[in-house]
């Protein structure tokens, strides 16, 4: 019923559109749309409930070579949409009157139809809220259940038609020990599962215990590391802006040197933007068709994520990124080692579960900053000796996942996007954990 | 766009009116937004961007529990639905909310907040893109300069907040966000060197604030960072500019005090913080130099408004004074659950989103040196200005900045242009470190619009105004060779 709703706001604001243009007028609308809980726990009981029911309509008009969007919100109901929408299209063409030819324009007409609709169950509101008091029964829980429907949509007047249902569920929380120590959990889902969910309370609790162990402070210096996948996650989301073929053109991005072949990372790392995985639609906001890109092959830059724009100013090829060039379903290759082998194979270091709050030091040379967070532990000889206070790393990324870079796990864990800035995101990497030979910890 | 505020704003009302008496609906808050986003990079206009964003959150309490429904749908239907789904959601809350909240008490407030020059009409896109056309022209042509760009985001941003008992209060901020940025490549290594702020006010803002012909010294300053060696590293004086001071205030003083995150609702994201509630009113957290105000009243400063988003009336505090806590960020709520008093810093970045503790304006007080007396005071120091890299831990205390200008100070003189400046510290230590404050001859008014915080996340703008200030033996570092 409600997919429906969402769907009709959709098509009736096309074909309303359709009727719309004038010659030598193309358009394209990006749909966006979502009815999401947002249930805020802290200790074990409910903080803060909202409810969001939003849609939003990205119109782009095109008269030759000039072009502009708007982007505005809406009821779902033509009735009512149908004059926003009309008084946007007025406006974009007041606009367009006063810009001139874009010279980095490139519009593919080729029309794609591209269509995918995710079921999922999710518990009520009541129903989730029970399950979550009573499995935080005796914890101190805080965090943030985050469910619902998303929908994405693109259309345009030379035909292109996508759209994209998905049905997900996060809760994303920390359980924390009586001395300010915690450990994170992330469940991600679309079927919702409250064994499951149970087990991931189970798992936080037994790691709690080590949690209780008199903090270890340790002095700066270099230090043999295990970044598990979430600490990986971070680290691998700093990468992200890189590839942008706008980025390295205008020589803005950390990759700069790996662009300019003076350096190269580890032959153990193969990065991948994989569109056909994922939970992200298989079409961009702009009307591009994803693609598979090999974005770091063995230590080399082998790829970039290239936008329509950028195609045009620099004479690569798009392969189906929007303007802002960043990737969304990203994919490590695993390596060798066994996760159940991790402890023996760091032996003594430091066994980092999460990072926190990474930034460029140094863009030119790939420096990042950034805290160790939650569950990391002081490790000798395979055993976990106690938690450690909060450390501050500086390393370049060309050492981390170069030299450093001894082995990666066999397997690998999905992480899926916890964001909620304005819409709940899609974003996936598939990643495994890193074990380096030593990081850098400056504070 | 349709001008559908005094539309909406009936039917709102009306709304409102006829659900005050059942005692469930507590509060509504409508909120639009419109941007218009215009850049010209390398001489080239980019696509324009506009947007218009509307939608409304209503508030409801039953039996002390608070939940909220919002809707992009400002229909009679829409309302009506959201409404029933937050009674919804209070209902399913059942006995294990955190909080139990009491119904809308006191009188009604009457009350309007306007930008200065708010309701003037803007100049068309048209004399805005001339402008940045002619600022990107005034680039030089220099085989070094790879990249520039010139842009300007306004947004005008209307809410009307509306309770039981019949508050009705309208704010209407219009906020400018010029910027210009240059990066420099000598085919090895580049720098990038870039300018902005966002103030509220109109027109007018962009050329008193300096920005007109102001590119061709960020492009000067990119070519000198270019040819400069890194900045050495070791303890020094550190004399942080505003576009760098309001980045310290903002990560070590603004969100340590943000009673929120010290009551624990943070800690899965944003974080916990040092200062805990029996810090307040006699921790020493920083020199006798320094003073910490929340001031709502400048009138240009970005977070300027009236009433915060639950209504309450904001006034301007000094959270520090002569170096002493004395009270945190904390808006009615954080107020009734700590015992403390607070400020009127309930915020929501927009319309689908509840308020929580915000910094809004955080301003540290102006002193009484010039920056020629503050540098002439230095023996080995160096100057910073403009962030460029912030990194701080989740109790905020261990942090580690970078700017993008950096500039020795030997003797009391100013020498040698130095790239890549960092410097690191502790925030518990690094204020009482703090030597001179400037006077007003160097205190700016600026902000930034994009501060995060808070599940679900919430992006927001918030004003610093400061002067220039010193901090003693600071551990300063450059970027790699």
């Amino acid at each position: 019923m409600e997919h429906r709703f969402y769907r009709e706001a959709f098509e009736q604001v096309r074909q309303w559109l359709l009727a719309q243009i004038d010659e030598g007028e193309h358009f394209s609308i990006a749909f966006d749309a979502e009815h999401s809980h947002f249930i805020r726990f802290n200790h074990g009981r409910v903080r803060q409930a909202s409810q969001v029911q939003q849609i939003n309509l990205t119109l782009r008009l095109i008269q030759g070579d000039r072009h502009a969007s708007q982007t505005l919100s809406l009821t779902g109901y033509p009735s009512h949409d149908v004059a926003q929408v009309g008084a946007a299209l007025q406006q974009l063409r007041s606009l367009l009157a006063v810009l001139p030819a874009d010279p980095y324009l490139l519009l593919d007409l080729t029309a794609f139809t591209d269509e995918r609709t995710g079921e999922g169950y999710l518990p009520d509101a009541d129903a989730l809220i029970e399950q979550l008091v009573t499995l935080s029964d005796g914890l101190d829980m805080v965090g943030l259940y985050a469910g619902g429907p998303i929908y994405r949509g693109f259309a345009s007047s030379w035909g292109s038609h996508g759209w994209h249902v998905s049905v997900s569920a996060s809760l994303d929380f920390s359980l924390y020990h009586a001395n300010g120590e915690a450990v994170k959990i992330t469940y991600s889902t679309s079927e919702w599962d409250a064994e499951v969910l149970a087990e991931h309370f189970a798992r936080g609790r037994a790691q709690l215990l080590h949690l209780g162990k008199p903090r270890k402070t340790l002095v700066p210096g270099q230090y043999r590391v295990y970044l598990a996948p979430a600490a990986a996650g971070s680290l691998i989301g700093m990468l992200r802006g890189g590839f942008s073929a706008r980025a390295l053109a205008t020589r803005r991005s950390a990759l700069q040197a790996l662009h300019l072949g003076s350096t190269e990372l580890s032959p153990l790392f193969t990065l991948s933007e994989r569109a056909s995985t994922g939970l992200e639609p298989s079409f961009n906001g702009d009307g591009g068709l994803r693609h598979d890109v090999t974005l770091i092959d063995r230590g080399r830059l082998a790829g970039q994520l290239v936008s329509a724009r950028s195609a045009r100013e620099y004479g690569n090829e798009a392969n189906g990124v929007d303007g802002s060039e960043l990737p969304s379903s990203l994919v490590i290759e695993p390596g060798e080692l066994a996760t159940a082998e991790v402890l023996q194979a760091l032996g003594t270091g430091l066994y980092i579960s999460n990072l926190w709050y990474l930034n460029y030091s140094d863009v030119g040379t790939a420096r990042v900053t950034g805290m160790t967070r939650f569950a990391s532990f002081w490790v000798e000889n395979g055993e976990i000796v106690a938690p450690i206070d909060t450390l501050r790393f500086d390393d370049s990324l060309y050492s981390i996942l170069g030299p450093s870079l001894l082995a990666l796990t066999r397997e690998r864990s999905l992480r899926i996007s916890t964001r909620t800035y304005q819409r709940r995101d899609a974003e996936t990497v598939l990643l495994p954990g890193l074990l380096l030979d030593h990081l850098t910890f400056t504070l | 766009m349709l001008d559908a505020l005094p539309s909406v704003s009936t039917l709102l009302a009306r709304f409102v009116q006829r659900h005050a008496g059942a005692g469930r609906l507590h509060s509504l808050r409508y909120v639009q937004q419109d941007t218009m986003g215009l850049s010209v990079s390398r001489n080239i206009i980019d696509p324009p961007r506009l947007q218009h964003n509307a939608g409304v959150m209503l508030c409801v309490r039953i039996n002390g529990n608070e939940a909220f429904a919002a809707t992009s749908d400002l229909t009679e239907r829409g309302l009506t639905q959201a409404f029933e789904q937050a009674q919804s959601l209070a209902t399913a809350m059942g006995a294990h909310a955190l909080l139990k909240l009491p119904s809308v008490q006191g009188e009604a407030m009457l009350a309007r907040y306007a930008s200065p020059g708010a309701d003037l009409p803007l100049p068309d896109a048209s004399v805005w893109l001339d402008i940045l056309r002619v600022e990107s022209a005034r680039v030089p042509a220099h085989q070094q300069l790879v990249n520039w760009s010139a842009g300007l985001r306004v947004t005008d941003r209307h809410q009307l907040y509306l309770d039981s008992v019949g508050s009705e209060i309208h704010t209407h901020q219009r906020v400018f966000h010029p910027r210009l940025e240059v990066t420099a490549f000598d085919g090895r290594h580049s720098q990038r060197r870039s300018w902005s702020f966002s103030r509220q006010g109109g027109p007018e803002l962009v050329r008193q604030s300096g920005f007109i012909g102001h590119i061709e010294q960020v492009a000067d300053q990119a070519l000198q960072l270019l040819a400069a060696p890194n900045t050495p590293s070791g303890e020094r004086d550190v004399l942080l500019m505003p576009d760098q001071m309001i980045l310290q205030i903002h990560e070590s003083i603004g969100h340590p005090l943000e009673m929120d995150r010290i009551l624990g609702d943070e800690r899965n994201f944003a974080g916990t913080s040092f200062v805990t509630p029996d810090m307040f009113g006699s921790y020493q957290y920083g020199s006798p130099l320094l003073n910490v105000s929340f001031d709502p009243d400048i009138t240009d400063e970005a977070a300027s408004y009236g009433h915060d988003d639950e209504g309450s009336p904001a006034h301007k505090h000094l959270l520090i004074e002569g170096g002493v806590l004395k009270r945190p960020l904390g808006g009615a709520l954080s107020q009734s659950r700590s015992g403390l008093p607070g400020v009127a810093n309930s915020r929501a970045c927009d319309w689908n989103r509840p308020p929580i503790d915000r910094m809004a304006n955080l301003n540290l007080e102006p002193g009484d040196q010039d920056l020629a007396q503050m540098i002439g005071n230095i023996e080995h120091g160096i100057l910073m200005a403009t962030n460029r890299s912030w990194s701080i831990d989740q109790a905020r205390n261990k942090f580690q900045f970078g700017c993008e200008w950096g500039q020795l100070i030997e003797n009391g003189q100013l020498t040698k242009v130095v790239r890549n400046p960092n410097y690191r510290g502790i925030s518990a230590q690094f204020w009482r470190k703090l030597s001179a404050v400037g006077d007003t001859s160097t205190f700016e008014v600026l902000g930034t619009p994009n501060c995060g915080k808070g599940e679900p996340n919430q992006s927001i703008t918030v004003g610093h105004a400061t002067p220039a200030c010193v901090f003693q033996q600071i551990d300063v570092f450059g970027g790699q060779a």
